[in-house]
């Protein structure tokens, strides 16, 4: 039962930084950019994040830095693709490149240092409850964060007009500029969110999963975000499922080799996030109606404003 | 110092000025890494050999390094443009770099070449690589005397001989001490991915681990460990700001007095083609300090007086009887494996419950 109950535990921890990674992708794309650089926002994130709260000592202020570190690299991204109009899959994949760089310049000095996490929550008595304590009432603030995220992401696109014009972009940036929409800034604050939330993301990763700055410490979990947005079919409470998905596989995966002695390759379980996207991708994708229902129809397409 | 002037020493060395003119000018080191040198593990560790090499040396040499090089085709590519800069002598230093050293070394006859962990030399091309193992035995017996729950657990990173011979070393000199002790190993296919090695962690504490070894860089496991109140050893290099209460000890790669004796070879003109695979007695794998607040003061001792005897070679992580998991007889009593069989190793010994991966 302890097994089970840590599993649990360790996989919503494992899927923390999925969330809010995807939730905020899932925003950008909706808005009808594609963002490819998620990983390289994420570490940007890790690193201001970790090198503030080692500076300051306090995890708050490296949370938010992680945040407005993610914000200042996206608008790069912003710029070049709404202003300029450069290609966003070129400029997605450039502003990962940049991302492992420039954070490993940033964190020269702090590779090495150790921080011992933000705190857990501890409520007396109900974090104590057998079963149910450890699962829901004893992880870091950053995990309630992602699911509060999710509702209020949800919230935004379904039940706000501003949420309405968001997804309105992205179906048709024409008809929306017709009426009178301000595309470009609409997407802009897109994007920003976006860059919020995967820096948000790399503050996880660096300040409460593992605590500390390492060059690339994000190991591809930019690119699962991705991944997920897709496998969710852009809608914000199926990223939550999803993430919980893929963080139960990879427990599945540890677990399954140590504990169960199941002879599977592990391999397997490494590639069965991107198996299940391109599953969801083709089951989609045969049918032009699911199509249109599912992704924002503008996605990655450059808008030219006319008249 | 600037590229144009590696041109000129490329120059001087054309013009064939005598030895004695050449000693004048800084020897040239090169070195590349595979990883990062911020990963604080295998590419960190060498390039503090190459800052011993600065600071022993002083303006004696030059240094120059590339850090995150793939395997492939970019590293001949780095590797030649080295060369051709005008370097003496060029550490490639990951085994996926092979091919691309040897290939460079043909073009450049003049340039010296040495690789770490491979196999195949040249006239100008040495290989190095350190005993591992030998560390992992002393690991071993602290954690068979250690452990409570009886389980140790090990996060491996890919199946390959170096990783095998830790494993054994580590369980069978645990086995001697402890005849009930169990190994539960996970394989995270990655040498550096710190959620996964810490979530590797996590799996293998939640079943009853008390003391966690890894062959993976980061420190993510050991900072798992410190959390949750059990022991682990740091890997590659001292980890102990990570895990102040947790780490017993770390398995130290220290590439310092190797590399300062080959370039001191180049500068004396006695460089030569070699193999060496020096371990515990060479320096080349150190023991960071033991966590005497830990580790009970007999089982402390024991440590010691093994790692000395390792030293001092009275003892062979390797030595017979040996058997493997089917229960045949590797390695008879009086007998210690061939570094041939050590090299090419690719089974468990008797005792492990897991299959290796294919």
């Amino acid at each position: 039962m302890d097994v089970v109950v840590q599993i649990i535990v360790t996989t919503i921890l494992a899927s923390t930084p999925l969330i809010l990674a995807a939730t905020g992708e899932l925003v950008v794309e909706r808005s009808g950019v594609l963002n490819l650089g998620v990983e390289g926002m994420m570490l940007i994130g890790a690193v201001c994040a970790f090198v503030v709260t080692m500076e300051t000592g306090s995890g708050t202020l490296g949370v938010f830095a992680g945040m407005i570190g993610g914000v200042v690299i996206s608008l790069v991204f912003a710029v070049l693709t709404l202003v300029t109009l450069a290609n966003q899959v070129a400029t997605g994949l450039a502003l990962t490149i940049f991302g492992i760089g420039c954070s490993a310049l940033i964190g020269v000095n702090h590779v090495g240092r150790a921080y011992s996490g933000l705190p857990k929550l501890d409520i007396p008595g109900i974090s104590d409850i057998p079963v149910l304590g450890p699962i829901l009432f004893r992880h870091d603030p950053l995990v309630y964060v992602g699911v509060a995220m999710v509702a209020a992401v949800w919230w935004f696109l379904y039940r706000t007009k501003a949420g309405l014009v968001l997804r309105a972009v992205g179906e048709s940036h024409d008809a929306a500029h017709a009426i009178g929409y301000p595309v470009v800034a609409i997407r802009f604050a897109a994007v920003a969110f976006g860059g919020a939330m995967s820096g948000l993301a790399g503050a996880h990763l660096s300040l409460a999963y593992t605590p500390m700055w390492q060059e690339q410490m994000s190991a591809g979990r930019g690119w699962i975000a991705l991944a997920l947005v897709v496998f969710a079919t852009w809608r914000p409470w199926r990223v939550l499922l999803g993430a919980y998905v893929f963080g139960a596989m990879r427990m599945l995966e540890l677990h399954g080799q140590s504990a169960l002695s199941l002879n599977i390759p592990s391999q397997l379980f490494t590639m069965l996030p991107y198996v299940a996207t391109i599953v969801v991708l083709v089951i989609i994708s045969r049918d032009a109606m699911r199509v249109r229902a599912s992704a924002p129809a503008c996605l990655g397409q450059p808008f030219h404003p006319r008249g | 110092m600037t590229r144009s002037l590696w041109g000129v020493g490329a120059l001087a060395l054309a013009a064939g000025l005598s030895a004695q003119a050449m000693a004048q000018d800084p020897v040239k080191v090169g070195f590349i890494y595979v990883g990062p040198i911020g990963d604080y593990g295998w590419s960190y560790q060498h390039d503090q050999g190459r800052l011993a090499l600065e600071e022993h040396f002083g303006d004696a040499v030059e240094t120059v390094y590339v850090e995150n090089v793939a395997e492939g085709a970019d590293a001949e590519r780095v590797i030649r443009q080295l060369a051709a800069g005008g370097a003496d002598i060029i550490f490639t230093t990951s085994f996926g770099f092979m091919n691309a050293t040897v290939n460079v070394a043909q073009q450049f006859p003049d340039v010296k070449f040495e690789h770490a962990t491979g196999y195949i030399r040249a006239d100008n091309l040495s290989t190095y690589a350190a005993r591992f193992y030998e560390g992992r035995m002393v690991a071993g017996h602290i954690a068979g005397r250690m452990t409570k729950t009886n389980v140790l657990g090990y996060i491996a990173s890919f199946p390959i001989p170096e990783v095998i011979q830790g494993i054994n070393a580590f369980m069978l000199e645990a086995q001697k001490v402890n005849p009930d002790v169990q190994l539960k190993i996970i394989w995270a296919n990655t040498w550096y991915d710190p959620g996964k090695e810490a979530d590797a962690a996590r799996a293998l504490i939640d079943q009853g681990a008390d003391i966690i070894s890894q062959h993976t860089d980061s420190p993510a496991p050991l900072q798992v460990a410190e959390e949750r109140g059990v022991h682990g050893f740091g890997q590659a290099s001292d980890m102990v700001q990570f895990a102040p209460n947790a780490q017993l000890t770390a398995l130290v790669d220290n590439w310092d007095q190797y590399y300062i004796d080959r370039v001191q070879a180049v500068i004396d003109g006695t460089w030569q083609s070699q193999d060496t695979w020096g371990g515990m007695a060479a320096g080349m794998v150190e023991l960071a300090p033991f966590n005497a607040e830990a580790i009970p003061a007999d089982v402390l001792a024991e440590a010691e007086a093994l790692a000395a005897r390792i030293r001092a070679g009275e003892v062979h992580p390797f030595a017979g009887p040996i058997y493997n998991q089917a229960g045949e007889l590797v390695v008879g009593e009086g007998e210690v494996l061939t570094d041939e069989q050590i090299l090419t190793m690719d089974w468990y010994v008797q005792g492990i419950d897991d299959r290796l991966p294919n």
